[in-house]
């Protein structure tokens, strides 16, 4: 088990977010959670990621607990994720987004830094290269050179999606990767994801679009209301009374029909 | 490139100064440069404001007086003596206040630089008290360095280094995650960068910056008095930032150069020049409002396509 995480809890003003979750995510699977909105995915992405502090239970990565441990100490251990809200560098250009990401793998004291020693020089060209093949992966080699600002929304997801790539990372969460994306930038992330995994990457992946959920995962995991509905196989939960009423009562029979049909 | 440049245009532009008047004008705007240049590393790159960087000038220039007249050491010694007290204190102040973000370090850092000038105006046997003391001149290795045309050159070459270092860290593992930072604090920490690190390094070495400026400005002027320190002073230096360009580290030369040059231009409206500088300052900021240098630069690359 790369991941597993025990009663999960973590509570915001006497509200239950995250009610006694638990999971265990094998190496080299595609792992998603889905939910109607404000059920805790996010949230339960953020435990795990080390942004909030649970309550109660613990989080274990690779074998090692990690509850409550910093983000920037998670991602050095290879975790990393990307955000439903992007949070892009947006000053920075296309290659320079990705750059950032080897940062962890990145080796020069702040001296060889300032004097731009010839490490500093070797570790540049290093880490442009990483940035260019984990853009070429997502599809974004053209745009290397350009503003971030300027990309598409979409393009803007998989760029996140390449600067979690440069750090390395054994296990990737990916939140929403595909919302606002059209059919197209779609298949394109199915098919990233698709190329993770091959790479041994863990994949753990919260998303709305339910025909990219079943498509590509080996396990599921259904919250409603910060708790947990169901597990299984994409199969064992599309056939769950108890999921599919929970979306009929939450999100009506369209998302439904979209969803299980 | 842009290092070379900017060598170049500090050695070619006396060729143009009429009188040495201007040479005087030529080294306060490469002393202010330094000090915004370190500056703008930690607000136009890393995103983290201060207000109080005057106290670190003052550091500076104090050491450069105090260290001679009362320990016997040479200026040089004392200028590196002032630059590592700057950064110790910047290392021990930063760790707390830089976990404030926006509005609350700005005034965590106002109150540093309160605190420093208030030490320096009242421990008025070693420093003079509010009525400042005399700074003896610069030795180098037998060079007494006196007279706006040597100044110019001294204070050129160290800015040239300094901007130098500052273009070096930018194209850096170190400069990269600066910029992370400012623009998503959540998404650097994610990969792996250690945020609350990174900041207190940058503020160290802004504040080592603005120490050697400080220094440089009490050794040129041959006086110190505790306005070096002030408020007002720290003011300066950030509108010198935002006005020069956020991030820009060219900018932080035209920014200085703008606010050095233009009081002295506005002399001839007497009552009205400090009147006419807020105008100026006030219209440069409503028509190139990312500053000079990126607007420009900006509008230019515009164009282009």
């Amino acid at each position: 088990m790369i991941l597993e995480a025990e009663q999960l809890s973590v509570s915001f003003g006497g509200v239950r977010a995250i009610d006694e979750v638990s999971l265990s995510i094998a190496a080299g699977q595609v792992f998603s959670i889905i939910g109607p909105n404000g059920s805790g995915k996010t949230t339960l992405f953020n435990l795990i990621s080390g942004i909030y502090t649970p309550s109660h239970g613990c989080v274990r990565f690779a074998g090692e607990t990690v509850t409550g441990l910093e983000p920037d100490r998670l991602a050095r251990r290879g975790l990393s994720r990307t955000f439903q809200n992007l949070q892009i560098f947006s000053r920075m250009s296309v290659l320079e987004n990705v750059m950032v990401g080897h940062h962890r793998h990145e080796d020069t004291g702040i001296l060889a830094d300032l004097l731009h020693w010839p490490s500093v020089r070797r570790q540049n060209a290093a880490t442009r290269e990483v940035a260019l093949a984990a853009l070429a992966r997502v599809g974004l080699a053209d745009d290397a050179r350009r503003a971030s600002g300027a990309l598409a929304y979409g393009a803007l997801k998989r760029l996140e999606i390449a600067r979690a790539l440069a750090s390395d990372p054994k296990l990737l969460l990916l939140d929403e990767p595909a919302a606002g994306c059209n059919p197209v930038e779609t298949q394109e992330v199915d098919r990233v994801i698709r190329s993770l995994v091959k790479d041994g990457i863990t994949v753990m992946l919260v998303e709305h679009d339910m025909r990219l959920v079943m498509n590509i995962s080996d396990r599921v995991l259904v919250l409603a209301r910060g708790r947990t509905l169901a597990e299984g196989t994409p199969e064992q939960v599309r056939a769950n009374p108890a999921v599919i009423e929970a979306y009929l009562g939450d999100h009506g029979s369209k998302e439904a029909a979209r969803a299980f049909g | 490139m842009p290092a070379i440049a900017i060598a170049a245009l500090v050695a070619i532009l006396p060729l143009f100064f009429p009188s040495g008047y201007y040479y005087r004008i030529g080294v306060l705007v490469l002393i202010f440069s330094l000090a915004v240049v370190g500056l703008n590393l930690l607000m136009g790159f890393a995103g983290q404001v201060s207000l109080g960087h005057a106290g670190f000038l003052g550091i500076g220039a104090y050491s450069v007086a105090i260290g001679p007249v009362h320990l016997g050491l040479p200026s040089w010694l004392s200028l590196l003596a002032g630059a590592l007290l700057s950064g110790g204190i910047a290392f021990l102040v930063g760790r707390p206040i830089l976990r404030l973000k926006g509005h609350y370090l700005a005034v965590a850092t106002l109150g540093l630089g309160l605190l420093l000038a208030i030490v320096l105006t009242n421990e008025a046997r070693w420093t003079g008290g509010p009525d400042g003391m005399s700074v003896p001149k610069l030795e180098l290795f037998g060079w007494s360095v006196r007279g706006a045309t040597a100044w110019y050159w001294v204070a050129g070459v160290t800015f040239v280094c300094g901007f130098v270092l500052a273009l070096n860290l930018m194209d850096s593992p170190t400069g990269r995650a600066l910029q992370a930072i400012h623009d998503s604090e959540i998404a650097a920490r994610v990969l792996g960068i250690d945020v609350a690190r990174k900041k207190l390094a940058i503020f160290v070495i802004s504040a080592m910056y603005a120490s050697v400026a400080g220094s440089f400005l009490a050794l040129f002027n041959g006086y110190i008095t505790p306005d070096a320190a002030g408020f007002l002073r720290s003011i300066e230096l950030v509108a010198m930032v935002v006005l020069g360009g956020m991030g820009s580290i060219v900018g932080s030369l035209v920014g200085a150069c703008v606010l050095v040059v233009l009081p002295q231009a506005l002399t001839v409206f007497h009552d009205y020049e400090q009147a006419l500088l807020g105008l100026v300052v006030m219209v440069f900021m409503i028509f190139l409002r990312q500053g000079i240098v990126p607007s420009i630069a900006g509008a230019l690359a515009g164009r282009r396509k």
